[in-house]
């Protein structure tokens, strides 16, 4: 669905390297001239499968028992941001990808962090993993599809650094 | 005799009941179910498909046994067909991405290069007599195709984490790719021997 310029290997190794990025600036080994360089997360391959658009905040997907958590920040100067809605959907043991029930949206707290109680994901088309986007417009829109070390993990994250849309 | 038949059941048998077992198919429907199980039978069928044209799997006669190798030829190509139409019905967007080349997922490259290997094998086979392809001929284009039908399939399997129990699944695996090596070392040593020239012209 979306225009593939990297691999998810690639993605994650350069989410690290901005997360490294960030907390080194943040600790003051890096000029703050430097730190204009957190690279906006790009959208990973096939991150809008089964995408819904509009899903409904809520304060929990279905019964719950796995946590999505994450953060977002702006590009740059990689301050977080508060009060942005991610929305989030997986193959779950309550529902597959694309019905409604498995999705939903969660909004970033005053750190830029979120955290979403959602039913255990499973292994779907050979790899057990989730699906996050930021859509709201103000910022350009993400795709992630983030990818469980082990299918009997409860949680998993994704990170996000936003751009100017 | 019966060994062989009791293991080549065995082979497919055990991982498939296993997977039947699954608890991941509790949340599967069964459009997707078919799907997976459509694609553990094309990888049994590719097992036993060197077999077959090895005459490894007496009594059948080598004549039958090539008759055989057709048939199940075709069969396989049905599995492919009812694997990928099923995952397509199931999440188009992600079988859209794996034909396309544009999968994250590590396994779905190899598994759509087999099939377009197994689909290229079976229109040649088809078309054999029509385009007056020799045995000589038909092996250079068919072996290399095979292996890469052989491999990919094994790599596809292995790396997807799905409803098939992980030993059974590797041990089946690892069948495949014995039988294909076996099937294809003998060929070449057959042909080292000098007698593939006499069978070759009293077969054309």
């Amino acid at each position: 669905m979306t225009t593939v310029v990297f691999n998810r290997r690639t993605l994650l190794a350069g989410s690290v390297f901005v997360t490294g990025v960030f907390a080194a600036g943040v600790s003051g080994l890096l000029l703050p001239a430097r730190a204009e360089g957190v690279a906006p997360t790009d959208s990973m391959s096939g991150g809008a499968n089964n995408y819904r658009k509009g899903a409904p905040i809520v304060d929990r997907i279905g019964k719950g028992g796995f946590w999505m958590s994450g953060s977002v920040r702006r590009a740059g100067d990689g301050a977080p941001l508060a009060g942005q809605r991610i929305q989030i959907w997986a193959h779950t043991v309550e529902g597959q990808e694309h019905e409604p029930q498995s999705h939903g949206a969660t909004l970033t707290d005053k750190d830029g962090a979120f955290r979403l109680e959602m039913p255990q994901i499973i292994p779907i088309f050979g790899q057990p993993h989730g699906h996050l986007a930021y859509d709201s417009g103000e910022f350009k829109t993400v795709f992630l599809r983030p990818v469980m070390r082990s299918a009997k993990e409860t949680s998993l994250e994704a990170h996000f650094v936003l751009q100017a849309a | 005799m019966a060994l062989i038949w009791v293991a080549l059941a065995a082979a497919v048998g055990v991982p498939i009941a296993a997977a039947a077992m699954s608890p991941l198919l509790a949340w599967r429907g069964p459009v997707y179910i078919l799907a997976g199980f459509a694609g553990m039978i094309a990888l049994g069928l590719v097992l036993v498909q060197p077999l077959l044209i090895g005459g490894y799997l007496t009594p059948l006669s080598a004549y039958r046994g090539r008759r055989a190798h057709h048939w199940i030829g075709g069969a396989l190509v049905v599995a492919v067909v009812i694997h990928v139409a099923g995952l397509w019905i199931t999440s188009p967007p992600d079988m859209i991405d794996a034909l396309l080349f544009s999968s994250p997922t590590p396994f779905s490259p190899f598994g759509v290069i087999a099939m377009w290997a197994i689909f290229t094998v079976a229109l040649l086979a088809a078309l054999r007599r029509r385009l007056g392809l020799r045995l000589r001929t038909w092996r250079m284009v068919h072996i290399p195709l095979a292996i890469v039908i052989v491999a990919g399939s094994v790599v596809h399997c292995l790396l997807i984490e799905g409803t098939m129990e992980t030993v059974s699944k590797a041990a089946l695996c690892a069948l495949v790719l014995a039988a294909a090596i076996k099937v294809m070392a003998d060929l070449w040593m057959r042909r080292k021997r000098g007698t593939l020239r006499g069978e070759s012209i009293a077969r054309q």
